[in-house]
């Protein structure tokens, strides 16, 4: 971020000059860019300030202001099946998280610390994920899950000879396993870069001082590899928590998440409410962001 | 060439190679190393002296020939499983970890009970000389106090061999040189086998009992910083260590240790011989002649000695000090000459002046006829 | 078990990649798979997908509605990335330029919308813009307008919604590409009579390239495809290629089609990643 540490420049250090020179633009070139990105800034937190405000709109419709209340709060917390919806998404999260972590983990230290053939084949595959639309990657597991549905329900009907009334595997399985078919690339990636900047010769010096692999990799490798792990799970966590597109083709009974919760409530019309759930789902945001940072300072 | 190996050695090397892909590191080299020596694997970079430092670490395992330590063959022994450390050119120090733990690290995987960790670790700080830094962190550290807890670390655990990669390299000039000292005498008070390799040659004559002299996988020769200086057996030796002039010529006779080289011009050399065992050359071989620059004299009259004495003229005179370094043409080769002043240098009448005509002797005992 | 293990590494290499590598191509591809093969098939009057196989959905797909449709999401959505690429390119330059202190504070309030959840934020900018919203009451009560502006179920309303839905995932990969910028390169050309143009677009713009394509696949992709963005701000007016595809599996109950739509999306989408590797160095996205 800062000043390069070694002397191969030519002795300059690196300062963020303006790209253009002081004297010939002057302050006006200066003064732009600071208005657009100004602007830029009001334009992103405007709504979202709004948002926050209207929260606490005691007026049910409509954007006038009629007076500070708390209660659209308190009905959020009082609303059961929201709720449940929450801690839907917190287990749902939670779960796909870690089976995110581990598997994004193992991945990133075949592909870092192995050389075979087929490595650039599995290169695209696992940036596949972070490509492809979000739609299509909903319905196409949401086919695929109908169809293993309709595979189940013929062997149980092979196996017993009854036909069962309705099998249907959506629900907490498929979306766990979905949510962490998406995320788990984005920890790989995450996982990869920390393991490229990783000196090799720590684990050779561990090595050499006794350790065989296993205790090489529990003491050395993995505790220096955790903050970019954390890093992986919050973002594994916040595009879990995030998710609507495809947790919504995904689900099956009872297994509302919470953004879909809040989709089907503004297909009902805009309630006040709706800004509550939206300004606590923005204080988690933040929370994460803050950690995520934390955790980045403490590695330097 | 080979080593005739003696009775007992810390380390050996048999034929070994290795390669990389198509690229040949190693080739078949063979070396002896006897205990308690400290003993310089010196070579440009490539060389393939880290090869097999490493190989002898058990980070690397031979493609063919064989790694001996203490007289047993190592084979597809794992590094954890050998009784040797290394102290890595970058240290290696384990960031996540204070001082203490990083030096205790080596004990707790032999399993070492706490208090003898406590006890030992305090003695090997205090070998290196930094008894107060216990608590503290590798990044809270100079490069030079990482250098000595990366060496605390290795000789903790007292080791047969111990195994140094450049270690000296990313220090700066002053802190080398003391470096080199404690590390010698460090050596001598542990008193174990040290293999260090660097590609300083200043540094490998300075510290070690022998140099293995290497060069694109080969060992090229080896023995002590006075063999290796004053016998080089080939022009690689010769010129890699210290500064040399090379006469290119033909060998036009033999006298006992003595050959007399011609050279394009019809300048005549006389210098001794040493043929490998098993050569003999003759007349008419190539063959160089290499002399090195403070071995000869520069005189304004013509001297008393037969062989090896050129009317010669002077390009430039470098003074540095120390010494002075005049270069001259002879028969209008280039030859660098340097002479200490040994006199006071504020006589007028002192230095050569460009463009003088000089003579320039050797003795034939300096000069070194190489056939390879 | 430990020393055939260590010895055999290609065993150690499928133990490491059969987790992920299970999950990607039993979750990932298989599915896709699926939707390929229902694309090639037929439907029944109930919607359900029939063999044999046929090309006819794909004959549907290319219909002139959905054809303009397709082209409509195309344009939008380039028309999104340049909006965020032309925004987005001054913020991360005024960032660069603070002291350090202030742009990790600035970094922090990019990332802020980068980590809020995408509908939340969407709903936000609905909220602001409807009719009964903030943005007309307030016009109104100024006495500016008489009737409330109709912002939303426009282009303009989802071109919108696009670009402030997607210039967090634009503003960092630049800031990071730029931040690793050696701004001595433009002051060694501008010694060698470069002026400010010509160093912006002969030095510093093709180093900064992978940034900014990595920026551009973030926003272009998910665009094309927004499902979300379309759904609040296009009402039921303006609709994209995700939004239609998302019908024939609900009420439309047109699989086939369906599926076609969406296999024909995959495709635009893997060329655009295909040119920005080949055009960039594949820089991995810095999260």
């Amino acid at each position: 971020m800062s000043t390069p540490t070694s002397g191969t420049t030519l002795g300059f250090k690196r300062r963020s000059q303006p790209l253009i020179p002081y004297e010939t633009a002057g302050k006006l070139g200066r003064f732009g860019l600071l208005s657009i990105a100004l602007l830029t800034f009001a334009f992103l937190y405007v709504p979202i300030i709004v948002l926050v405000i209207f929260s606490f709109n005691s007026a049910r419709t409509g954007a006038v202001w009629q007076g500070f209340t708390l209660s659209w709060y308190e009905k959020m917390l009082g609303n059961e099946r929201l709720i449940e919806a929450a801690l839907k998404s917190l287990i749902i999260a939670g779960v796909s998280t870690l089976i995110s972590v581990v598997i994004g983990t193992l991945t990133a230290l075949a592909m870092e610390r192995y050389r075979f053939r087929s490595k650039p084949i599995w290169d695209g595959l696992l940036y596949m994920p972070v490509i492809v639309p979000e739609i299509v990657a909903g319905v196409s597991l949401a086919m695929f899950f109908g169809l293993l549905s309709g595979g189940i329900r013929s062997i149980v009907t092979a196996l017993t000879g009854e036909v069962p009334d309705d099998v249907d595997v959506r629900g907490f399985f498929t979306l766990v396993v979905s949510h962490v078919a998406f995320s788990m690339p984005f920890v790989y990636l995450t996982v990869r870069a920390r393991l490229a900047d990783f000196d090799h010769a720590l684990e050779e010096a561990a090595q050499d001082l006794g350790a065989n692999e296993i205790r090489t990799f529990f003491r050395i490798t993995l505790p220096l590899l955790m903050p970019g792990v954390i890093s992986g799970a919050l973002l594994a966590l916040t595009l879990s928590i995030d998710d609507f597109i495809i947790s919504f083709f995904v689900n099956g009974k009872g297994w509302n998440t919470l953004p879909i919760y809040i989709w089907s409530a503004l297909k009902q019309g805009v309630t006040p409410e709706i800004n509550a759930v939206s300004t606590a789902l923005l204080l988690f945001s933040i929370g994460i962001v803050v950690l995520s940072l934390v955790i980045q300072r403490r590695q330097t | 060439m080979p080593d005739t190996p003696p009775a007992d050695c810390a380390v050996e090397l048999r034929d070994v190679v290795k390669k990389f892909g198509d690229v040949t590191a190693v080739d078949h080299v063979s070396l002896a190393i006897r205990n308690k020596e400290f003993f310089a694997m010196l070579g440009p970079s490539g060389c393939g002296k880290t090869t097999c430092l490493r190989m002898i670490a058990g980070f690397e395992r031979p493609n063919s020939g064989e790694v001996y330590i203490n007289g047993e063959a190592q084979g597809a022994t794992p590094a954890f499983e050998r009784n040797v450390n290394t102290v890595f050119q970058s240290y290696a120090l384990f960031p996540h970890m204070t001082v203490a733990q990083n030096v205790s690290f080596g004990l707790e995987m032999r399993g070492v009970a706490p208090a003898d960790i406590k006890r030992r670790v305090g003695e090997a700080l205090d070998l290196v000389r930094l008894p107060q830094m216990a608590g503290r962190y590798p990044k809270q550290m100079s490069g030079g106090q990482q250098q000595r807890v990366a060496l605390a670390r290795a000789l903790v655990n007292r080791p047969q061999v111990l195994l140094l990669d450049e270690p000296l390299g990313a220090l700066d000039q002053k802190l080398r040189k003391e470096m080199q000292l404690e590390l010698k005498s460090l050596q001598t008070q542990v008193g174990i086998t040290f293999v260090f390799v660097t590609h300083d040659q200043e540094e490998a004559l300075t510290m070690s009992d022998r140099i293995c002299v290497m060069s694109q996988g080969r060992a090229l020769q080896v023995g002590t910083p006075v063999e290796i200086y004053e016998r080089p057996n080939c022009r690689f030796v010769a010129d890699f260590i210290g500064e040399t002039n090379f006469v290119d010529g033909k060998i036009t006779g033999i006298e006992g240790e003595f050959a007399t080289v011609q050279s394009a011009a019809g300048l005549r050399f006389v210098g001794r011989i040493d043929p490998a065992p098993g050569q003999r050359p003759v007349a008419g071989t190539a063959a160089t002649l290499s002399i090195r620059p403070e071995k000869m004299v520069l005189a304004d009259k013509r001297p008393d000695a037969s062989a090896n004495a050129y009317e010669v003229k002077v390009i430039s005179v470098g003074y540095v000090g120390s010494d002075t370094r005049v270069v001259v043409s002879l028969g209008g080769e280039r030859v660098d000459v340097w002479e200490q002043n040994s006199v006071s240098t504020l006589d007028p009448n002192y230095f050569f002046r460009t463009g003088e005509t000089a003579w320039l002797t050797f003795k034939p005992d300096n000069g070194l006829v190489l056939t390879a | 078990m430990m020393r055939l293990l260590r010895q055999r590494k290609g065993l150690q290499l499928f133990g490491l990649m059969l987790p992920g590598g299970f999950w990607l191509i039993v979750f990932f591809l298989l599915p896709i798979a699926v939707i390929g093969a229902i694309s090639l098939m037929g439907r029944d009057d109930l919607g359900s997908p029939t063999l044999p196989l046929t090309l006819d959905a794909y004959i549907e797909a290319f219909d002139p509605i959905y054809l303009e449709l397709f082209l409509f999401s195309l344009w939008l959505s380039f028309l999104t990335t340049i909006a965020t690429l032309v925004i987005a390119m001054p913020v991360a330059l005024f960032i660069t330029r603070l002291p350090k202190k202030w742009r990790n504070t600035m970094v922090f309030l990019v990332m802020i919308p980068f980590w809020t959840n995408f509908l939340v934020r969407t709903y936000a900018l609905l909220f602001l813009m409807r009719a009964n919203g903030p943005i007309n009451n307030a016009l109104m009560d100024l006495k500016l307008i008489a009737e409330p502006l109709s912002m939303l179920s426009t282009p303009m309303a989802v071109w919108i919604g696009l670009v402030y839905g997607n210039l967090p995932f634009m503003i960092l990969p630049l800031y990071s590409s730029l931040e690793k910028f050696d701004w001595t390169l433009i002051e060694a050309a501008q010694d060698l009579g470069a002026n400010t143009s010509k160093a912006f677009f002969r030095v510093m713009l093709p180093l900064t390239a992978p940034g900014l394509l990595a920026g551009s696949i973030l926003t272009f992709v998910p665009a094309v495809g927004s499902y979300i963005t379309v759904e609040l701000m296009g009402g039921g007016k303006t609709t994209m290629i995700g939004r239609v595809i998302a019908t024939q599996f609900g009420t439309a109950g047109n699989w086939p089609l369906g599926s076609a739509m969406s296999i024909v999306l995959m495709v635009i989408v893997t060329i655009a990643a295909l040119l920005y590797f080949r055009a960039g160095r594949g820089e991995r996205i810095a999260l």
